[in-house]
Order: structure tokens, then sequence, then C-alpha cells
């Protein structure tokens, strides 16, 4: 066993485990906190990658960002001890039936179909690429969709506040 | 050259625009006087065009041609099929812009005093105005689509002004009926051009008349029940043309539509609109000579029939106007008997020329008739001739012309019935004996009719009116003393060398083997009517009585409105209407009605579905999803 | 294989993290939770592109930018929902999602 396939199955074992916790805690801001740990752990998985980039904008985006702004909004919707109240049984057995046969089929599809193999380079990705890509208009160029991405969050951003404002009546 | 003729057509229907839209904002008088201006310079613009045509332009070598004076297509179907409108000029157009000019502005100068104080009196104008247009385009229609157009058209200003008075139950009713019938009839000309164009590719009327063209020459077409497809066509235009001119059996709404003001009643049910049909049928001669003589036999059969029909009914009714309605008719038939007897050529189209003739003086002599009827009426403010009598010293004007247009229409020579009357005579005399003597059994009856109306009205019985009836104005009796100078001296024109089948012109002649029993027949009519009627006799209740039944059935039309209304009412509405309404009712309705009752059901059964329940849809939708992907990998794998 | 790691087991482990995810979009009530569950999926969606990117195609990086995209549209998504999230509850008090069914039939 490779150091990689160790620190992959630690990962792994993180995310699943805290995912379901996630998705089972009773306590919401524990949840919260739960999905910051998956989270987390992604983003040892892009680091295990060399996606360092992305690794550092999953921490903060993502772990800094979102989770904070959930946890804000638990924070302002809820008391800090409530616990959530038990889902109906027929429920939870429906919704978990649909998730077992749905990861049944996709991990049987992913186990039948034989991926190539392809060899990978050793050096980690380079950051001036990066920004090259993200400027360039020409082929794998994405000027184009990170002006489109800047409109989208500045939208965003007028809408969530347009949406949550008080209103006068 | 002729270019300037459309404005004969489009002056009226600016008129028509003028005093319609912008009539209110003057005195009632000004719309009378601006009407009747502008159809005078309409007037003398067709006289000018007359002239130019028949004695400047018109004549290439021997022959009076066809010119068309101004076109532009209008709707284009394709590079061969285009539907043009423009002015055509021939003898027989000139010929109806003249008479129709002429009646009608003489009809509106009359109006301007017989209307005086009606309610109405702009809209009158203008419905007039809108009429005069839409026949001055009919005549000069260069192709047969042009002429259908406008023919609605008339049918529409007719259905107008008969409706004048829409505050009366009659006139609604009257104008309802003639624009159902006619419309019905107009149907059966719409299929005879569809037939017709589609047979020959061409709705021109210069490709479709010429006797060396290709609508003639080319065939007529497959069999159908025996006839061909050209006499199918030619029999569904006359078809209309017998709606708009009242033939038996379309005839129905004629005597009806004299419920408008009597002045409409001279213009379009005298003159001009009803002998429509009359031109149609000249206007297609070649057609129906050449490729379609069966039809042409029907118009003979159908004219003739209706001729002797209506003169026999004439004889029997008191409203003068009715009188005058059903002598219309038979002297429309007696033109289209002419035209049915006619051959094409020269002097061979003697039926032809005969046709045209009687229907120039005929405008002149019944119109006037028609006119000195509303002077009659607007003095004793009656249609019934029970209340008139002795009028001949209150009303002398009116006698004189009356008079005049009653030995006119009789054919008392020289006055202008007598020359047309004969050449018809002479036609029928050259084809059999027996349609001469119908011929001139229709003459007798025909002068015996016109003069029991004359005695009745201005001799027989004096009356006791509730005020003394007074002579007409002035601007009322100058038309009736013009219109009976036409009816006199119409006759002296020389019509042979104007108005022919072919265009050459030749020379007719007063043949006296017809003549004489022409003329002994009208004066032995006249001369019954006169020991009728001249003084109060028994004599007339004497025969109608030894009549018994058939005097009661031409009192009572011979039934035809009770025939017709027995087979709408009671076959058509009760074993037509009824099944089908059923059907509306109970399958279609019934079959939507169905719908959307299931509709309903199924949507009050499933509207559980729709709960609002956020993550049911969620679960329905994945495991949608899931589903399709079970199915794709694992059924459905081609 | 990444130096070990084959690209099966990537995308099986982003299938569960998934499959989690739609099991607590459809269990829980709480739309905070509920959201909570939608950041999961998109997170695995994440981890596929990027598993992708690097065994199949390591020579362009089309996967990590789709990544990153994501994680913006994610981070505009959550903020527009959260100030949905507050408005429902100034309304209705709570953010039970079973109390939100006034679009029913």
């Amino acid at each position: 066993m490779t150091n990689n396939q160790i620190m992959f199955f630690i990962f792994s074992a993180v995310i699943v485990i805290f995912s379901i916790l996630t998705v089972t805690s009773r306590r919401i801001l524990r949840a919260a906190t739960f999905l910051l740990f998956v989270l987390v752990s992604t983003a040892g998985l892009y680091f295990m990658l060399r996606f360092n980039f992305l690794a550092a904008i999953q921490l903060t985006l993502y772990a800094g960002g979102i989770v904070v702004l959930i946890i804000f909004s638990i924070l302002l919707t809820s008391h800090v001890g409530a616990k959530l109240e038990q889902p109906g049984l027929a429920k939870v057995i429906f919704s978990a039936l649909t998730a077992l046969v749905g990861a049944a089929v996709a991990i049987a599809a992913i186990l039948q179909y034989k991926f190539p193999e392809t060899v990978i380079p050793k050096e980690r990705t380079n950051i001036e690429d990066i920004g090259q890509a993200l400027i360039s208009t020409g082929k794998y160029g994405y000027a184009l969709p990170f002006e489109v991405i800047s409109i989208l969050l500045l939208a965003a951003m007028i809408g969530s506040i347009i949406i949550a404002k008080k209103r006068k009546d | 050259m002729f270019t300037y003729t459309v404005w004969i057509v489009l002056i009226p229907f600016f008129l028509f625009i003028l005093i319609g839209f912008f009539g209110h904002k003057f005195k009632p008088l000004v719309s009378g006087v601006v009407g009747t201006s502008g159809l005078f310079a309409s007037m003398a613009l067709s006289y000018y065009t007359a002239y130019q045509y028949f004695f400047v332009v018109g004549k290439t070598g021997d022959v009076f041609g066809k010119i068309i004076g101004y076109n532009t297509v209008w709707l284009k179907l394709t590079e061969k099929l285009h539907i043009d409108l423009g002015v055509l000029l021939d003898p027989i157009s000139v010929m109806m812009l003249i008479v129709i000019t002429t009646v009608s502005f003489m009809v509106h100068l009359y109006s301007i005093g017989y209307m005086q104080g009606e309610k109405g009196y702009m809209r009158f104008f203008s419905m007039l105005s809108l009429f005069s247009f839409s026949m001055l385009g009919l005549v000069v229609a260069t192709n047969i689509f042009q002429m259908y157009i406008f023919w609605e058209l008339v049918g529409v200003s007719s259905y107008l002004l008969i409706g004048f008075y829409y505050t009366r139950d009659t006139a609604v009713a009257a104008s309802k009926k003639a624009f159902i019938v006619t419309r019905f009839a107009d149907l059966g000309f719409l299929i005879g051009i569809l037939l017709l164009s589609f047979n020959t590719g061409t709705f021109d009327f210069l490709t479709l008349t010429d006797p060396n063209g290709v609508a003639i020459t080319q065939g007529s077409g497959i069999m159908f029940l025996g006839l061909s497809t050209m006499t199918w066509s030619m029999i569904f235009i006359f078809m209309g043309g017998a709606g708009k001119s009242a033939m038996f059996p379309l005839h129905i709404w004629l005597p009806d539509a004299m419920e408008g003001p009597t002045p409409v009643s001279a213009l379009i049910h005298a003159a001009t609109m009803v002998v429509a049909g009359v031109y149609l049928v000249a206007r297609m001669f070649p057609i129906f000579h050449f490729s379609a003589p069966v039809a042409l036999d029907v118009v003979m059969c159908v004219g003739a029939f209706s001729s002797i029909f209506a003169a026999v009914i004439a004889c029997t009714q008191y409203d003068i106007k009715r009188v005058l309605a059903y002598s219309t008719m038979s002297q429309i038939g007696l033109m289209m008997f002419a035209l049915g007897v006619s051959g094409y050529g020269a002097e061979e189209g003697l039926g032809f020329m005969a046709s045209m003739f009687h229907l120039f003086t005929h405008a002149f002599f019944k119109a006037l008739l028609f006119l000195a009827a509303g002077a009659i009426i607007h003095a004793v403010h009656s249609n019934y001739m029970n209340d008139m009598g002795g009028l001949r010293k209150h009303l002398p004007i009116t006698h004189i012309t009356f008079l005049i247009a009653c030995l006119s229409i009789a054919g008392i020579p020289p006055l202008a019935g007598f020359f047309s009357k004969d050449e018809i005579l002479a036609a029928g005399h050259e084809k059999s004996m027996m349609l001469f003597i119908l011929g001139l059994i229709i003459s007798a009856l025909t002068a015996f009719y016109m003069f029991r109306l004359y005695f009745s009205i201005f001799w027989g019985k004096q009356q006791q009116y509730h005020h003394t009836p007074h002579e007409a104005p002035k601007v009322m009796t100058i038309p009736l003393i013009l219109l009976a100078l036409g009816a006199v001296f119409a006759g002296f024109i020389p019509f042979s060398s104007f108005v022919t089948s072919d265009g050459k012109p030749f020379a007719s002649h007063i043949d006296f083997a017809v003549a004489i029993p022409a003329v002994l027949v009208g004066v032995l009519g006249a001369l019954t009517a006169m020991m009728f009627y001249m003084k109060e006799t028994n004599i007339p209740e004497t025969i109608s009585r030894s009549l018994g039944g058939f005097y009661r059935a031409a009192f009572r039309k011979f039934y035809i409105d009770e025939i017709y209304l027995f087979i709408t009412k009671k076959i058509l509405f009760n074993y037509v209407s009824r099944p089908v309404a059923w059907f509306d009712r109970h399958i279609v309705d019934g079959s939507m009605n169905g719908i959307s009752y299931v509709t309903n059901e199924v949507s009050t059964r499933i509207k559980g579905m729709q709960s609002g329940q956020l993550q049911q849809y969620a679960w329905i939708f994945v495991s949608g999803a899931i589903g399709l992907a079970l199915a794709f990998i694992y059924l459905w794998t081609l | 294989m990444f130096e070990g790691v084959p690209l099966t087991w990537f995308l099986i482990l982003a299938t569960i993290m998934f499959f989690v995810g739609i099991y607590g979009f459809l269990v829980r009530k709480n739309l905070i939770t509920i959201l909570m569950s939608l950041e999961l999926i998109l997170n695995s969606v994440n981890i596929n592109f990027v598993a992708f990117n690097k065994l199949l195609y390591p020579e362009h990086l089309e996967g990590m930018f789709f990544t990153v995209f994501i994680i913006a549209v994610a981070a505009a998504e959550a903020s527009v929902a959260i100030a949905i999230i507050i408005n429902i509850y100034r309304r209705l008090v709570n953010i039970d999602v079973e109390n939100m069914k006034e679009m029913k039939y």
C-alpha cells in the first residue's frame, strides 16, 4: 500500500463518515461543522492530486466562505442547542432506498467501464499557467466564463440584498 | 387616351366618402347639391367619352373595338393569373355609362326635392353615390372578377338603400330578402366564374370574349351530366345574372324592394342594377353563343317565361310601385329573351342589338315612370291606386310625363319604346312564329297594365283627398321632363350603327309585318284598359270573378313567396337544419363537452399529486432519473 | 492510476458522497440542512471533474477550471439561497420545508 493510497483512504473515510453525519445529525450546528470537515478533506484530496491552487480556493471559499455563511444563517434562524425533529420513518426508508439503488447503479456502471490508462506527469500545476488561461481568449482560454461569472456574482449579490432586505410594509 | 374615364367611376366614390364622412358637418341640402353636381361631372365625362369613342377613335376599320382605358394589376396570383382593376370601353359599356350616369343624375336631382325633410338625408345621398360608383365599376370591368367585386358592392348598396327606412319592419325584411336572394344567386355566379376561369385560365374579358381567342376555340371542357363545363359555367353565371335581374324563380325580392324610397326604386330597381344581369349576359355573349348554346336557350326560356309571368301578375296588383316592379321584371325578361334568340354577327345579332336598345330606352321610360309614381305618392301619400283617381287636374306635369312613359312602354310610335320593342319582336320573329306571338301577348299585356295604371290614377272616379294634391316642386318635375324627352326621342338613335354583338355596325329597318301587329296589340291593350278604367265600371270585377282561381293565383303572385316559405321553413328547417342543429348540439358540442369533462375529472383526481411538498417532487424526480438510468443500462441495450 | 490510486476509487467516493447528499436532500426538513446537502452534491461533482482532469487528461486544465467556476456558482447560489431562507423565516418564523406548500393545487 503506497502512501498515496493510505492518504486517499484516510480522506475518503473522513469524507464518507462526515457526509453521513452531516445529513443525519439532529443538531444543526454540528451538521454544519461536519460539512466543514468534509469540505476540508476534499481540499486534502485536491492537494493530493497536486491542484494546490484549487485546494486553496476550496479552503478559502467553501470552508471559509460558504460554511461561515451557513453558520451565520443557522444562528439567525434557530437556537444554538435546538435539536431537529426526527424525520418520518417512511420518508427515511424510501429516500434511503432511492439513494442506495442510485448509488448501486452508478457504482456498477463505473466498475464496468474500462478507463484508459494515462501517464501522469509529476510536476504540479503552474500558477502562471492558470493565470494566463483565465485571461486568455484563445483556445483553452477562460476570459469569457471568467467575466460571466463575475457578472453572476454581482447579480447574486444584488439579488440577495434585495431579497433579504426588510420591506417597508 | 381614355385614362380620364377612371374618373367617371371614381368621382361617385369620392362623393360617397365626402358625403358619408363629412356630410353631417353641413346642412343636409349641401350633401344633395354636392352629390348632384358630382354626378353631373361624371355624366358630362361619360358623354364626352361616348362622343370620343363612337365618333372619334372607337372605330378601327369598320368595327367598334374594345379599348382598355385604364388598367392596374390589383392582385397578382401567378404570372398568368392576376386580377386587374380597370376600365374597359366597348359599345355596350359606353352605352351603360351613359344610361347609369344620366339616370343617376336625374335621380339625384329629383331626390333633392323628394327627400326634403327626411331623416338621413345625407346618408341617402352617400349611399346613392356608393351605388353609382359600384354600378359604374361593374359596367367598366375589364375582367370577370372585377365585375364580381362590384356586383357584390351593388348588392350591398341596394341592400342599404332598400332598408333606408330601417325603423320599418317591412323595409328591413325586404332588404334582407333582397340581399339573401341575390346573394344566393351570386353563389352560382361565383361557381360559374371559378369553373370558367379554371377551364380557360383567365379572367380577362378581352381574351374570354374574343371569338377567335383561346377561351372559345380551345373547346368547352369535359362533359358533365350531358353538358360541357363551359355550358355549366355559363348556366351558373346566368344564375347570378338572373338573381340580380329578378328573373323567375329568383324574382321574389324585386316587388318587396319597393319598400325603399321611390328614387331608389327608379335608379336601382328599374333602370340600372336590375339590368346588370342583362349586361352580364351581353358581356359574355360570344361565349354563350359559341361555347354554350344550351345556356343561351336557358336564357331565352327564363326570359320569356319571366316576362309573361310578371306581365300577368302586374295586371292584378293595386300597389302602383309593385305594378311597376312587375313591369320591370317583364321588360327585363324581354331583354333576356332577345339575347336568347340572338345570333352572333352584324345582322345575325339583331336580338343582341334589340336587347341593348331596349335596355337603353327602358332605362328612360321606366325611371320616368318610377319618378312620376314618386311624385304621385308624394302628393297623395298612398301607394294604392284605389286611393287615387282624377289626378290629372292636380298634377299636370306628372300626368303628361306619365302618359308619355306609358305610351312609350306600350310601344306606340314614334316613341322610344316602339323602336326597341319592335326590334325585339323582329328578332323573335326571325327565330320562330311561336316566339313572335308570345312577344305580342306580352306587348298587349304591357299596354293593358300600364294603361290600367294610368287611367286609374289620372282618370277614374274622383277621390276625396285630405288636402288637395299639388304638383311637385321644380327640382322634381325637371328630371321628369328631361326623362320624358329621353323617352320620346331615344328611339331615334340609330342604335344598330353603334351597338352590335360583334362591333360591326349594320343598318336596321322597320319590318312592317312585325311593327303593325305590335302597334295594333299595343293600342288594343290600351283601349281595353281605357274601357275598363277610364270611368268607374264594374267590368274589371266581373272579369276577375269569372277568371276565379286563376285571378286569385295571379293576385297572390302565383304563390311563389309561399312556395319559398314552404321550402325554407317546412322542408329546409325541419329536415336539414334541425338534424344539423341536433348533430351540432349533441355530437360536435357533445364531444367537446366530453373532452372537457374528462379533463376536469382527471385533473380533480390527480391534483393530489401537486402537494406542494418540495421533497416529494424531488423524490419522484430522482427515482425517475434512476429508473431511466436502469432502463437504459440494463433493459434497452440495443 | 495516480501513484497507486485508480480513477475508479475517486469516482466511487464521489458517487457515495453524491447519494448521501441526495438522501439528505430528500429527508431533511430544515432548509439550511437541505442547503448543506446541496453543497455535498456539488462537492462530489467537483471531485469527479478534478479526478477526470488529472487522471485522464493531465496536460489540460478544463476540469480544474470547471471546478473553480462551480465553486463560484455555488457561492452565488448559497448567498441567494440564504437570502431567500431569511426572507421565508421572516414570514413563517420557521424554515421547515414542509410548511412551504402555498404552490400546491
